[in-house]
């Protein structure tokens, strides 16, 4: 059903109709709107769960632990300094091979403090062992949180999901989206069955102590699952297109790919905005792409490099940084690119819209401007020169 | 076989009073029973990989969250209709309480969970060896509040536990000893069999960490309790309740059995503040008996 809502509503709607058995959360911008309406569909018994309002995100990160080691579907949502808080728990509940479905409304990261989008929260955590995936509009978020619940709890992964968002760009953003309706959701994400649980019938321990004889293995396992991540993906989407009639490929998405010189690789929301200056270069003749992950961990690196591998000058728009080092998203795909044989001429590294700076049409014209044959390392685009003469 | 639900075998040391107050209170809570472990001591010598000793369902996350994760597992429980027929008890030492875990403890408190929280109380970051912590007694030496020139051990008194348990409104709060294994027993008990949250705070003995033989583990628990140091105290519903009358003995009975009291023997001075403590004790639990107590 067509309904015409802002981001956050509809992600509640969704976690909605996946059935979770608890949801807990801490209120932070910009996430606060879908945990509220999440309370209210709760206070109205419109979704039976419990809700357990704690008071810290560490707690609420915990709370989901617990919750999902008891055989429960769970549920939380977060974003920048509280993602940060429970980065602790999130890189446990990976540990512990719980499918926890996580919301990041992605947000700047203090000092100084910044409640706008850029993606160096959920990035910073990428090597914690979750799956992430990131979103371009309210539709593919809304569809990513199904698709995740459906992946997490598959038997030959239990792994947590984090569908990234960005904040206030998405989460407070309106559209008209597709909702599905129960029936389909039961069908595409039937009741959850753990594989393990605690339970008085039948007694386990849950997270020992894994000596340096033990340790290696159980990190290695969960390596290994990314990897057969990366094989399932396709075919849920698969499987999700029969059921919903939308079609997503699932670990990149190629617009314009084929035949251009220049290609734009990037996360998330300003997708959208690239796409529209493709088609605007394109009209003009210029031979432009733009080449969107939507699954960053894993890292589709086979897929990446087959459909780059042809382009002569690759960007990638990072909105994160490793202060000190490349910016992350260009490091990993010059490192795709290491030792192959086809290679491209140029990697270029774009950092934009950090702390909220938009990102404009104007914004990525320039990026593709300066996608020439000089490689640019970490350029910033949008930089107002005249500040950095004051100490900030 | 062992009946007990939590096993033989595991490395703890000789005389260790967590180990056999763990053993009490799990064995008194019975198989519906799931336990939420903080990083520590017990979680360590008890679950290495691939064994166990627990025949409870049992999981451990990290050090300061065992009460967020027991919350979690109570509200999941409640969602399968399974609340009134399974104990949740979470559980950690006195630093994964009373500094590290408390602002989740507390959490748990104000939001009424229907969970037993249980602290070890040995006194010190014993895992870690022997650090202090916020439940050290007064003038303890601690690999970091050592004595030295100008130190004689932990500046401050315990953190009054009990008590910020208490101010939460909860209904019931109890102080318990290793040494008197009957006692946890009645209170783990009636913990559970009151709705809500619950807190028991239990003295065990640490014969590495407070430095006295491990044969002297009970010994040691049952002074610290009889000297006045260790109050053992029941609050029902905010009100005190119930409290093990003494007749007390002077606190140097205690001290000079551990080495981690060593340098307050021939100290006047000090000896006399350590008295005073137990005196409060005495004074403000009404602990003194009128005759002696039968057990």
């Amino acid at each position: 059903m067509k309904e015409f809502l802002e981001g956050s509503l509809a992600v509640a709607e969704i976690i909605k109709l996946c059935r979770p058995g608890v949801v807990s959360a801490y209120p932070i911008t910009p996430q606060t709107h879908i945990v509220e309406e999440l309370a209210k569909l709760v206070a109205d018994a419109e979704l039976d769960a419990q809700f357990v309002n704690v008071e810290s995100e560490h707690s609420a990160a915990s709370v989901v632990l617990g919750a999902s080691a008891t055989g429960v579907r769970s549920y939380t949502a977060t974003s920048s300094q509280g993602l940060f808080y429970m980065a602790e728990v999130v890189f446990n509940i990976a540990g512990m091979r719980l499918p926890v479905i996580m919301t990041c409304a992605n947000r700047a990261i203090s000092a100084p403090i910044n409640i706008w989008n850029d993606q160096q929260d959920s990035v910073s955590l990428r090597d914690s062992g979750w799956i992430q995936v990131y979103a371009e509009d309210i539709q593919e978020t809304v569809d990513l949180h199904l698709l995740a619940y459906r992946l997490a709890e598959d038997k030959s992964i239990m792994l947590p999901v984090m569908v990234c968002m960005d904040g206030f760009i998405l989460t407070h953003g309106i559209e008209t989206v597709n909702m599905p309706q129960q029936d389909e959701v039961n069908k595409f994400l039937p009741s959850y069955k753990p594989l393990y649980k605690l339970d008085t019938e039948n007694p386990l321990t849950m997270g020992p102590l894994a000596d340096p004889d033990y340790y290696m293995e159980a990190r290695y396992a969960i390596h290994q699952t990314h990897k057969d991540v990366l094989k399932l993906i396709p075919k849920i989407t698969a499987e999700f297109a029969k059921v919903f009639g939308r079609q997503y490929q699932g670990l990149i998405e190629e617009y314009q790919v084929k035949g251009a010189e220049r290609v734009i690789v990037a996360m998330g929301s300003v997708c959208g905005t690239v796409k529209e200056v493709v088609d605007e270069l394109r009209a003009k003749g210029k031979k432009v792409g733009l080449l969107k992950i939507v699954t960053y961990r894993p890292l589709p690196c086979q897929e990446i490099y087959t459909a780059l591998k042809g382009v002569p000058k690759v960007a990638v728009l990072d909105k994160a940084l490793s202060l000190g080092s490349y910016a992350p998203l260009a490091a990993e795909v010059k490192a795709i690119f290491s030792g192959k044989k086809k290679t491209t001429e140029v990697i270029s590294s774009f950092v934009a819209g950090l702390g909220g700076r938009d990102i404009t049409k104007d914004s990525i014209k320039e990026i593709f401007r300066m996608l020439n044959t000089k490689e640019k390392a970490c350029e910033f685009i949008d930089l107002k020169p005249e500040l950095l003469k004051e100490q900030l | 076989m062992s009946e007990h639900l939590f096993r033989p075998g595991h490395t703890a040391c000789a005389g260790c009073g967590q180990a056999l107050a763990a053993r009490i209170v799990i064995d008194t809570a019975g198989p519906n029973t799931i336990v939420a472990n903080s990083t520590g001591c017990l979680e360590v010598f008890s679950t290495k990989y691939p064994e166990s000793a627990w025949m409870v369902p049992w999981i451990h996350s990290l050090f300061e969250n065992s009460a967020a994760v027991a919350s979690g597992i109570e509200a999941a429980l409640i969602y399968l209709g399974k609340k009134d027929s399974t104990n949740v008890i979470a559980q950690g030492g006195d630093g994964g309480t009373a500094d590290i875990g408390l602002q989740a403890i507390s959490g748990m408190w104000e939001r009424g969970h229907d969970i037993l929280y249980v602290c070890y109380d040995n006194e010190a970051y014993m895992n870690t060896g022997v650090q202090r912590s916020g439940l050290t007694p007064f003038d303890t030496n601690t690999t970091t509040s050592p004595v030295g020139k100008q130190s004689a051990g932990n500046i401050r008194p315990k953190k009054p536990m009990p008590e910020i348990a208490n101010a939460h409104g909860i209904a019931y709060v109890a102080t318990s000893s290793a040494g008197f294994p009957q006692d946890i027993q009645r209170k783990v008990k009636k913990a559970l069999s009151i709705k809500g949250p619950k807190y028991i705070q239990i003295h065990v003995p640490c014969p590495l960490g407070w430095r006295h033989e491990s044969k002297l583990a009970l010994q040691v628990a049952k002074m610290a309790v009889e000297t006045g140091l260790y109050p053992m105290i029941e609050y029902e519903n905010g009100s005190l309740a119930a409290v093990r009358k003494i007749q007390p003995k002077p606190v140097e009975e205690y001290l000079k059995i551990q080495g981690r009291f060593k340098h307050l023997l021939n100290d006047p001075g000090a000896l006399k503040k350590i008295q005073e403590i137990a005196d409060n004790n005495i004074q403000k639990y009404s602990l003194r008996a009128e005759s002696a107590p039968t057990n």
